[in-house]
């Protein structure tokens, strides 16, 4: 039986254990790619190395989301300094301050239970 | 950017029937398959074809795995060619290029394609699937809205949009609904009221966002040739464009612009037209950034002045650009995939049908419709007999 191939979801979830934010790099195209696949998206390529983010980012875009029950929370697109884009939020501030082009800091969340562990950002000291 | 438009022959085939099935809030125990099928049965009469006649059948749903072969086995017809293709709300924009293609290959006569939602009715947690992104979901954003509401935080970021402008257009939207007696919500509104209703994800009050109604429809589309011995106006389909550029609002390259730069580059370059050469454009208004993005990446007006330019009124019923001439999504009806509604309102304003909101000399016609998170974009562009 051939070997199976281990699911890019859970190679980044093992990152985001030991603290990390790991994203891919695609050399064929010389570029990041995220979130995490088995083939290049720019080239078709199947080699894509692993990396891990030095976790700073800027503020893509951002909205606030008001649910019918309970508090207003943040949602955000980062873009990480390594040329890769995710979904996370900003804490620590309030979610109405959070602005587009604002410096951020991974922080890695951790629910508990079930639930993986979660790259969420924080303002850069001095910036929020 | 999708090449099947490049090898359509421009105003080879043409809508001749359209109809909604009941709307807004349907009778108790209505299936979508009732809904398409009485959508079909109302389409065919408008254009005076029967069900002997059809034999292409396309159709788009969140609430039947398979829903074509329920249609077909509902209204008893085992067609020669059959399209399920699902791409989100621009899905009809999608299947006319395909009806089209089908049809000028010889693959099918006439084409049904259907739709239909009990959304409202049901609950929109029932209406569809909920899929788990494992790079979006743990973030709770609430969709489709925060996605939509990030692009418009970005779009006021870069071009100086204000929550004014956005709300203009739902404004817009409700004066033009005030005309059609068919719209869901036709009572006043004012900017003040858009911004001061409750929140929903900033910048988007409840009225930058859709309606959740049931409903439903068909359009009917058959050769140019066959189309001038029916009963109505044709309107012939001079031109087709698509683009898929994502799926998660994390992977849309730039936020600020749509897919609809080349599903409308494809479709005007097919047509020979361009955006001045268009009287009426029907945008798929899921959210007011929706209507400022396409009439921007349509080439109404230039990247970054989408916001300026809907002031004042100018695309409602007195303004100088008609859009959304139904009201739209934010006011006449919105079942969760709206685009069908676009192509059975243009082609009803290329017919002169439309009383009190008909646009006049209305000959060239924009059915533009959006899929997913701004991720599928399709332009059809209609014209009357005089176009051709």
């Amino acid at each position: 039986m051939p070997a199976k191939s281990k699911s890019p979801l859970n190679t980044y979830l093992e990152h985001l254990e030991k603290g990390e934010l790991a994203y891919q790099f695609s050399p064929a195209a010389g570029k990041a790619v995220f979130y995490p696949r088995l083939v290049c998206p720019f080239t078709g390529s199947t080699d894509l190395e692993w990396r891990v983010s030095k976790g700073l980012g800027t503020v893509y875009s951002t909205t606030v989301v008001h649910p019918p029950k309970g508090n207003p929370y943040n949602v955000a697109l980062i873009d990480c300094d390594e040329g890769f884009r995710l979904m996370s939020r900003v804490e620590d501030i309030d979610p109405m301050r959070v602005q587009i082009g604002q410096r951020v800091r991974l922080r890695v969340h951790r629910p508990g239970g079930e639930e993986p562990p979660m790259p969420v950002f924080v303002p850069v000291e001095g910036r929020a | 950017m999708s090449t099947v438009a490049d090898g359509l022959k421009r105003g080879s085939a043409a809508i001749v029937g359209v109809a909604e099935s009941d709307l807004g809030e349907v009778a108790d125990g209505m299936s979508v398959i009732d809904l398409m099928a009485q959508g079909v049965a109302r389409a065919l009469d408008d254009c005076g074809l029967t069900l002997k006649d059809v034999d292409g059948v396309f159709s788009a749903t969140t609430q039947s795995r398979l829903s074509v072969l329920a249609l077909c086995e509902y209204l008893g017809l085992d067609p020669r060619f059959t399209g399920s293709t699902i791409v989100g709300g621009s899905s009809f924009e999608y299947h006319v290029a395909h009806a089209m293609s089908a049809i000028e290959r010889g693959l099918c006569s006439v084409a049904v394609i259907a739709y239909g939602s009990t959304q409202r009715s049901i609950g929109r947690k029932q209406a569809s699937v909920r899929e788990i992104n494992p790079y979006e979901s743990p973030f709770n954003p609430f969709m489709p809205s925060s996605a939509y509401a990030m692009a418009a935080a970005r779009h006021m970021h870069q071009y100086g949009t204000t929550r004014e402008q956005l709300a203009a257009v739902a404004v817009a939207a409700r004066e033009w609904a005030q005309l059609n007696p068919a719209a869901w919500d036709r009572k006043p509104l004012t900017i003040q009221d858009v911004l001061s209703a409750r929140m929903v994800s900033y910048p988007f009050t409840v009225r930058d966002c859709c309606l959740v109604t049931d409903g439903g429809g068909a359009v009917i589309v058959t050769s140019a040739d066959r189309a001038r011995s029916l009963k109505k106006k044709p309107a012939y389909v001079l031109g087709c464009g698509q683009s898929t550029t994502h799926s998660a609002i994390s992977s849309m390259p730039d936020l600020t612009v749509t897919g609809a730069v080349a599903s409308g580059k494809a479709a005007y370059a097919m047509a020979r037209l361009g955006p001045a050469d268009v009287d009426v454009f029907e945008l798929y208004d899921a959210f007011t950034i929706n209507t400022i993005l396409f009439l921007e990446d349509l080439g109404v007006c230039k990247k970054g002045e989408g916001g300026a330019f809907v002031e004042g009124g100018r695309i409602g019923p007195k303004g100088s650009l008609p859009v959304n001439t139904n009201g739209g999504g934010l006011s006449y009806c919105h079942p969760g995939m709206y685009g069908l509604f676009l192509l059975i309102e243009a082609v009803r304003q290329l017919r002169g049908e439309c009383g009190e909101r008909q646009v006049k000399d209305c000959e060239v016609a924009v059915a533009h419709g959006n899929g997913g998170v701004l991720s599928s974009q399709a332009t059809v562009i209609l014209g009357n007999e005089a176009t051709v």
